[in-house]
């Protein structure tokens, strides 16, 4: 691991300009993505920026039924927090089935929604990677690409973006709440946050230097709704998603985003429009996932997942019917 | 602000302050093993995927391996050593010790550690992955166990062990 220096912030405006004091300069959150990527030689920063004790912890429900989160709120609590259990199951659950007990307690929000990719060429500074190493060449493409994105990939990079937090808040339509050096507040949808690879892999989110993510801000779920978050994954816990799906579903709106499938989570907004105030069979609904995936470019070891979306799709929509919550 | 590259860091370990002087680079881990003596707590992975690492941070568990000292000043950290009350063993260490939830013992500190982290969060009323009901109090079966422990792995598999020596302080 490459030395660094280490600042504790005790105000973002300080912690910006340290961040943007050089161009090695990074913030950490709980520091289990971080960390990681530190000793792994793929993140080498010259200067880390602490702001996880930055007043940013809150998590305030609002009279109109929407929420604030903060950005160093950590994942446990959110996920333990009643007004999310009650309100946004599908947040919750997203929560509780990432990683392990141990790094939901320490992750916070913010780390969540701007962790890198679990690519395994990213992850290796041996092999050539277009994200780490601008123009050395995807080796997943050829390579392993099982567990990678078949939609919003490019020829450059097929990296999938893996937190489970960020399909739940798509399908919230929730808001990131950013903070720029100067002091100005930018919102930014969730859908948004995270840019496609195309052939500048290596910028991967909208977030400019000194950028800090103070929060998320939910809109009230729809009148009604019911929510679910569910994972598909090679081992029955402590994995990372193959396919996921994050739903609402109230009497005139479905609400649909994938995780496991893109470098972001994927809203599936032609589906959507197709099923909203239908009562559909599982055919229906698996036809209707399908057609979200006309434009992907799916390779030989990961096409399956456009079926298994299609089935999950089909499943969690016909669970949260039967739960009876919707009619 | 430190110009540094190391310095002086304040931890606090099982009620005590100890000052260690550590390159930033120091994990928690590292620190407890190599510069406090501390060697109950286990380097396995050191990425984050075993949980042999597992100690409590401010009452809640934490990858050691994952967070670095210098993050850690000022928290309140609980390893395995600060578990018993002088010669008395913890609940759950003697429960491990009564259901055979070890063999070879590496992954063990963790577990114990990640456990007493767990258990806290269900008196707290903290669901699962698995709970059907987000909101009910939690029920904690075996698969609850399971579930809410899949951080610490077993490389000898004495999970029957680690579930039952879990299950017997869980029900009191
Ligand atoms: C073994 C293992 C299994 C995992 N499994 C899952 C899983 O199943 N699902 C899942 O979703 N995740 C999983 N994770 C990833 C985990 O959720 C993330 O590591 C964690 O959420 C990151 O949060 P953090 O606070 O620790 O971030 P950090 O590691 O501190 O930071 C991550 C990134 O965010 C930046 N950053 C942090 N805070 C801010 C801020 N306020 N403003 C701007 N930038 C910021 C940092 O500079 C860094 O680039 C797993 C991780 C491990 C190690
Ligand atoms: S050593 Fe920390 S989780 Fe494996
Ligand atoms: S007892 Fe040997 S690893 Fe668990």
């Amino acid at each position: 691991m490459r030395a660094f220096r280490y600042a504790r912030a005790t105000d973002p405006g300080a912690a910006a300009a340290l961040v943007t004091s050089q161009p090695d300069a990074v913030y950490l959150g709980g520091g289990t993505n971080l960390v990681d990527l530190m000793k792994l030689g793929v993140l080498r920063p010259g200067l880390v920026v602490d702001v996880s004790r930055l007043p940013y912890d809150r998590i305030e429900h609002l009279p109109d039924g929407g929420v604030l989160i903060g950005g160093a709120a950590r994942n446990r609590r959110v996920a333990h927090d009643e007004g999310i259990r009650r309100r946004y199951p599908a947040l919750a659950r997203a929560l509780l089935s990432g990683a392990s007990g141990q790094i939901r307690s320490q992750a916070t929000v913010a780390g969540n929604l701007l962790q890198r990719t679990r690519c395994p060429y990213f992850q290796n500074t041996a092999t050539p990677c277009n994200k780490r190493d601008p123009g050395s060449g995807c080796s997943a493409i050829p390579g392993a690409h099982r567990d990678l994105g078949v939609i919003g990939t490019s020829e450059h990079c097929v990296a999938t973006h893996p937190s489970d937090l960020a399909v739940a808040l798509a399908a919230y339509d929730a808001v990131v709440e950013v903070r720029r050096p100067d002091g100005a507040e930018v919102l930014v949808p969730i859908g948004d946050l995270h840019r496609l690879p195309g052939d500048t892999p290596w910028i991967e989110t909208v977030l400019e230097p000194g950028d800090l993510v103070t929060g998320v801000q939910l809109p009230p779920p729809p009148d009604g709704a019911v929510a679910t978050y569910r994972k598909v994954r090679d081992r029955w816990s402590f994995a990372f998603a193959t396919v996921s799906v994050a739903a609402v579903l109230s009497t005139d709106q479905v609400r649909l985003a994938l995780g496991g499938v893109a470098p972001k989570p994927w809203r599936l907004t032609a589906t959507e429009r197709m099923l909203a105030g239908t009562d559909p069979s599982d055919d229906d609904v698996r036809a209707a996932t399908r057609a979200a995936f006309t434009d992907a470019r799916p390779l030989p070891e990961n096409a399956f997942k456009i079926e298994l979306a299609a089935d999950l799709v089909a499943a969690v929509l016909r669970d949260l019917r039967t739960a009876g919550a919707v009619r | 602000m430190t110009d540094q590259l190391r310095g002086d860091v304040v931890l606090r370990v099982n009620g005590e302050d100890r000052v260690v002087n550590l390159d930033n680079r120091s994990t928690l881990l590292d620190a407890l093993r190599e510069h406090l003596r501390l060697t109950g707590t286990k380097k396995g992975c050191d990425h984050g995927q075993c949980g042999a690492c597992t100690v409590l941070v401010d009452g809640e568990r934490a990858n050691s391996c994952l967070l670095l000292a210098v993050a850690a000043e000022g928290r309140e950290v609980t390893t395995v050593e600060g578990l018993a009350d002088e010669d008395e063993l913890h609940p759950l260490q003697r429960a491990f010790i009564a259901h055979d939830g070890f063999q070879c013992g590496y992954c063990t500190p963790g577990q114990l550690c990640s456990a007493i982290g767990m258990l806290a969060e269900v008196a707290d009323g903290m669901p699962s992955w698995i709970s059907a009901d987000l909101t009910a109090t939690p029920d904690l079966d075996d698969d609850e166990i399971r579930e809410r422990m899949s951080g610490n792995l077993c490389r000898c598999g004495a999970y029957a062990g680690i579930v039952a020596a879990i299950r017997e302080v869980a029900d009191g």
